[in-house]
């Protein structure tokens, strides 16, 4: 066996290589320590994972923090917003049918309102605050929108919706229209609430209708809303009530944590 | 009467990496470090491809929410860090110094000295050929990766922009292979950068002293010997 040699000679290197048949014997030990290394290595490594896996998020002064960026988020989607551009439109022909379905539970567990007796009430900076039922909600001018729903986990799909054009139905009511929030109580004990700008913009309906025919249980019969400028989780479905107000309220989802202004 | 000359030399010296440059890598390690975990998380919400869930012990955020909030504050320092470190590269001269000129021919040798295990580290201040294109390239990645996450964040508000892409999905398909690219060149990064320690511990001191090429006419002796 060759002795171990290296490049220059050292003072710290004995003049008699040592004897090499204490590393043969010993090999095995070597190895599994070295093994143990490998281990150790990967342990840590793991640990430093689990480190984000265990979740410093829900650490409350981390969410803390979280959240203030989260609301600055919310002032630079806001000021980024332009009131009048419009979304892109789409053929009749790319409409996905029937509508795909989201809500915070499944499509089996949705408990679908009665049209007959549902009203519509109005609350908040509203002058005209007599409820309105379906049918009346029906005689008003329709406004189409073919567009793009994008909903934040992902996905998407395009979508054929018609109904009453939002500012102008609080124009009719008589709203407030220089107040800052619109909240949508809703059927299912679901609230949402939306920006004032996001709410006048052109491209915001109360939906009554999809694809032409009255929109059906899963997907927010009998009104809900749609808007080309938020994510799916802001157009709440099965609205039982409008509220325009000035007060900041948390709602459904950005009680959860999500994103309260959610636009696109 | 050597005093002064050797403060005149130190004046104009400088280190591979300047301080200023290693603080933005560092934050950047950081923040690519958050966008990844968190863009993980947010990706398993809703798969692009079957076969692939990130498991949950290397991703950043127990629910998605916490995802898209790890997600939209890391953001920040990316953006911002990144932009400072573009800006700083061009009105220094950095990129200039260091990623150009690119030979096509220097660039072929050098892939076959790193597959015959030849390369050479002795000079941790000239970048190879690969190097070069690897940094311009992550560097082209990087911006991209931005483009399509404000497509992704903003495909109303910049529709114009992201109108350049086929369509939505597209936009997240390009943004998780610009993860994937970053993902693979931070393998290598980290591999590479603990193979050649001296390289890693450069990112820490600053490494050798170099002298500035645009300053180092006025010293054509230390020049000489810096290039060989």
């Amino acid at each position: 066996m060759m002795p171990f040699r290296t490049r220059r000679p050292s003072i710290f290197r004995p003049q008699k290589p040592i004897d090499q048949s204490v590393l043969a014997e010993n090999r095995l030990l070597v190895d599994d320590i070295n093994r143990r290394n490998v281990l150790r290595g990967a342990i840590s490594l793991g640990a430093l994972t689990l480190l984000t896996g265990c979740d410093v998020s829900e650490n409350e002064s981390v969410q803390k923090a979280l959240r203030t960026v989260s609301s600055w988020n919310d002032r630079v989607q806001a000021a980024i917003f332009r009131t009048n551009h419009l979304a892109p439109t789409f053929s009749p022909a790319q409409v996905v049918k029937p509508p795909r379905f989201n809500a915070y539970y499944d499509i089996e567990d949705v408990k679908p309102v009665d049209g007959a007796t549902w009203k519509l009430e109005l609350a908040g900076r509203i002058a005209d605050k007599r409820p309105w039922t379906a049918q009346q909600i029906y005689q008003l001018p329709e406004q189409e929108l073919i567009i793009r729903h994008i909903c934040v986990e992902g996905w998407d799909y395009i979508g054929q919706w018609s109904g009453p054009n939002l500012r102008a139905f609080l124009e009719r009511v008589g709203a407030d229209l220089t107040a800052k929030y619109v909240y949508f109580i809703c059927a299912d004990d679901f609230t949402e609430s939306i920006d004032m700008a996001c709410a006048l913009h052109p491209q915001t309906i109360l939906a009554t209708k999809y694809a032409d025919e009255i929109i059906a249980d899963p997907f927010g019969y009998p009104l809900r809303l749609r808007t080309s400028t938020k994510l799916g989780y802001k157009n709440a479905k099965w609205i039982k009530a409008i509220e325009v107000s000035n007060e900041f309220r948390e709602t459904f989802w950005s009680k959860q944590g999500e994103n309260w202004f959610a636009g696109i | 009467m050597s005093t002064p000359a050797v403060k005149s030399i130190s004046r104009k010296e400088r280190r591979l990496h300047p301080l200023p440059l290693r603080i933005m890598h560092w934050i950047n390690a950081v923040a690519i470090f958050i966008m990844i975990g968190s863009g993980w998380r947010i990706y398993n919400d809703s798969v692009i491809f079957g076969w692939l869930h990130f498991p949950d012990g290397v991703v950043i955020g127990k629910w998605a929410q916490y995802g898209l909030q790890w997600h939209f504050f890391g953001m920040w320092i990316f953006v911002i860090n990144g932009l400072i470190y573009l800006t700083y590269g061009v009105a220094t001269g950095r990129f200039r110094q260091k990623l150009f000129p690119i030979s096509l021919r220097e660039f072929l040798a050098t892939v076959g000295d790193a597959l015959r295990f030849r390369l050479s580290h002795d000079d941790l201040t000239i970048y190879n050929a690969v190097q070069k294109i690897l940094y311009l390239g992550i560097m082209l990645i990087g911006i991209l990766i931005v483009i399509t996450g404000l497509c992704l964040w903003k495909p109303v508000q910049f529709s114009e922009l992201a109108g350049l892409f086929y369509n939505f999905q597209t936009i997240r398909l390009i943004h998780f292979l610009c993860m994937s690219a970053i993902v693979a060149f931070v393998a290598v990064h980290v591999a590479l950068a603990l193979l050649v320690p001296q390289s890693l511990i450069a990112m820490l001191t600053g490494g050798p002293i170099v002298v500035d090429k645009a300053r180092g006419a006025v010293q054509p002796a230390t020049e000489t010997e810096a290039t060989h």
